[in-house]
């Protein structure tokens, strides 16, 4: 008896938590055409990369805050609703298709890891609402159709811009590569610097690999160590990077590590150390950049959050003014109009650089590459598509 | 003759019936949101389901399920990628694509299948702990060669799977996977697995190939799997190992830990509540500002393994309540 009672409970529960959700829905379901424009923002703000989403959520925030506060767009105000997907893919697409059916959002924005991405983007395609993707730099992304875009370089671009550093300014014959094979990001962008590397003239003379959670790269550090190459291409991401350039000092490698976008946290120096200084990474943006507009950004979202803005704060701070700039521009919040308008972007003056949407709604924007010194990132140089 | 083979007919047009009735009544008023989520609620049954089969019906703890649905998924997607490739139409909604995926989700169901066999094999030898230990190590060992293998995507992922996956069609599984499993347990077979489940020497005394009954359980537990594997992947489009980790075969456990270890039904309401649990507490974020969502869902475990050791509903059925009932009143 006590048993079934305390099962009868247990489903009212069930049922009164499933009918406070019909009801949010309906209410809802009335109110979005009037007084505020919204979008939605699927990110990982728990899981493996929550860093990630929520640098891309300041980022975002700032964006409207600002927006707001300047009288919002088409006089309404913006008002984002954000989910969180836990690092799951089929988290973030049933936070995709409620943002879509329950809060009838005019955009949405996220996810920075590509593979969410792509359980995402289906949804926003078939329901035909656009989708901007701070940074997810896998190309499939944005082939999902043509709802897709997104304000970040691609990875084999990220991975050619490398390529060419390293023959061309870096004068370094011989590369090898050290790999996550557990991370699509790390294949990538490994492919793509194989690629142009051999194509502009240089030898991988090796391809070593390790999988997301190693923290012992000796073995194949000393295999590198043998073939005496000029640089190392590590594109994983900053934790396993710290590791891997203190052992390989311990090894008595001296030869320049090289890396992408992955790098860019300030952990890298906490676990890394002394032994990072003098390796090269891609980015999409540098702090040191002096010009005005990058300069204001970053005193703006200083004073919001107390931290200087890593490179996934300001790709989600594009996203989000790209996504508005093509609102005003449009006039509207209607799908199509908006979806025509952002696939017309020329020249956005992002503080990631001037952003033009190409025909593939990929983001064609510079690259920087900085260097690690003195316990920070300086700029060396940028690189044109 | 003629009236017994109309009998036979009976339950064949309740069924289709139903089916007709889900798919042009129910489907087309569901709201998208819910529709999707009770698609993941279906999935999640079947896995659960599968898995009570091996840990509550047998005994067995497997911490392995993430793996076996890894392999369904990634057999039936790779069947179906081939076969669009081919050239064959799978767009949305036709009757052909429908067709297709469920030779592919057979496809995948068996390969899972026959993969769970042979781990099962030497596996099944050990018991308790180390068996846990082997399923799951042989889940990681799944996970990785997946990152590895370049044809299935790798790390990147399987991606650009159609989304053919409809609500029915995973409904449908839940009932034939609840079915089987319903209908296995009652039979000789089903007897010798809770024979091993209750008594492993006392079972071998009387006749019982308990390794051979065993692997069958797992054999048969890793075919569901696939087959919820393939539903997945067809559904969200893309898969990469990632998703298949072993936090997803504790998933699986916990539904069949709450609902209960040998109860079919209560596997079906830990996996239904949990899923719709989860998605709901979103809500509750909006008033707090806080995702507190894992924290609450913990709290919930946490309480009922207090309060219900056993799980919902222990070793007993729904129906079991509903019999009771009346004869606890009148004594």
């Amino acid at each position: 008896m006590k048993t079934s009672r305390f099962l009868a409970v247990l489903l009212t529960i069930g049922f009164v938590l499933g009918c406070t959700k019909k009801g949010d829905q309906t209410t809802e379901g009335g109110k979005p055409a009037g007084s505020s424009i919204v979008i939605g923002e699927v990110g990982s703000f728990t899981g493996d990369t929550a860093t990630f989403g929520i640098s891309t959520h300041q980022g975002i925030e700032l964006a409207t805050n600002e927006l707001n506060k300047a009288g919002g767009l088409l006089g309404k105000i913006v008002e984002i609703v954000k989910y969180d997907n836990q690092g799951k893919e089929e988290e973030a697409a049933t936070a995709t298709n409620r943002l879509i059916n329950q809060h009838k959002v005019a955009a949405i924005l996220g996810e920075v890891a590509s593979r969410r991405s792509k359980a995402m983007a289906p949804i926003a395609q078939s329901n035909k609402v656009p989708m901007v993707s701070p940074s997810s730099t896998n190309p499939e992304v944005t082939a999902i159709g043509d709802y897709i875009f997104r304000v970040c370089f691609i990875d084999p671009f990220q991975g050619a811009v490398m390529a060419r550093f390293a023959f061309e300014n870096l004068k370094a014959k011989k590369v090898a590569i050290l790999r996550d094979v557990g991370q699509d990001y790390s294949v990538g962008l490994a492919d793509a610097f194989t690629e142009t590397y051999k194509k502009v003239g240089g030898e991988i003379v090796s391809d070593q690999s390790y999988t997301e959670k190693d923290v012992d790269f000796k073995a194949q550090l000393t295999a590198i160590r043998g073939l005496n190459p000029e640089a190392i291409f590590v594109p994983g991401y900053y934790t396993q990077v710290g590791l891997i350039a203190r052992q390989a000092r311990e090894l008595g490698i001296k030869a320049p590590l090289l890396g992408g976008d992955g790098w860019d946290s300030p952990k890298l120096f906490e676990i890394g150390g002394k032994a990072v200084e003098g390796s090269y990474l891609s980015n999409h943006y540098s702090p040191d950049d002096k010009s005005e507009l990058v300069q204001n950004f970053i005193k703006r979202y200083k004073e919001a959050y107390g931290q200087i803005p890593d490179g996934l704060a300001a790709q989600g701070y594009d996203a989000a003014m790209v996504l508005f700039d093509a609102i005003k521009r449009a006039g509207s919040t209607d799908a199509k109009a908006l979806r025509d308008a952002l696939a017309a972007t020329k020249e956005y003056p992002g503080v990631t650089g001037k952003i033009t949407i190409d025909d593939k709604r990929n983001a064609s924007k510079p690259a920087v590459v900085l260097k690690v010194e003195n316990g920070g990132f300086s700029y060396v140089t940028s690189i044109s598509p | 003759m003629g009236s017994a083979t109309l009998k036979g007919l009976v339950p064949w047009l309740v069924a289709l019936l139903t089916m007709a009735a889900t798919h042009f009544l129910i489907v087309p008023i569901l709201p998208s949101t819910l529709s999707e989520i009770l698609v993941f609620a279906g999935i999640n049954i079947v896995l659960a389901v599968s898995l009570n089969l091996v840990n509550g019906f047998t005994g067995q703890f497997s911490i392995g399920h993430a793996g076996f649905m890894a392999v369904g998924a990634y057999a039936a997607a790779w069947a179906t990628l081939a076969l669009r490739n081919a050239g064959i139409d799978l767009s949305d909604g036709t009757f052909i694509a429908q067709v297709i995926l469920v030779g592919a989700l057979v496809f995948g169901g068996l390969l899972s299948g026959v993969v769970g066999f042979l781990v099962g094999l030497p596996s099944l030898r050990l018991k308790g702990d180390y068996l846990a230990i082997v399923t799951l190590g042989f889940g990681e060992i799944i996970r990785v060669s997946l990152l590895n293998l370049d044809f299935l995507g790798g790390a990147r992922g399987l991606s650009g799977i159609p989304r053919i996956t409809s609500f029915l069609l995973v409904y449908l599984c839940v009932v034939v996977t609840v079915f089987v499993i319903w209908r296995l347990i009652r039979s000789n077979h089903g007897r010798a697995l809770l024979a091993v489940r209750e008594d492993e020497v006392a079972a071998e005394s009387m006749g019982v190939n308990t390794t051979q009954a065993k692997v069958r359980a797992f054999a048969i537990g890793a075919f569901f799997a696939g087959i919820a594997g393939g539903l997945y992947g067809h559904y969200l489009t893309i898969l990469s190992p990632a998703a298949f980790d072993f936090n997803r075969s504790f998933e699986i456990v916990i539904m069949v830990v709450l609902g209960g270890m040998g109860s079919l039904s209560g596997s079906v309401v830990a996996a239904v509540l949990l899923t719709l649990l989860r998605e709901y507490l979103r809500d509750l974020a909006e008033y707090t500002q806080v995702d507190l969502r894992m924290i609450i869902y913990s709290l919930i475990l946490i309480g009922l393994m207090l309060l219900r050791p056993n799980g919902l509903l222990g070793t007993r059925e729904l129906k079991d309540f509903w019999r009771r009932r009346p004869t606890g009143k009148s004594a």
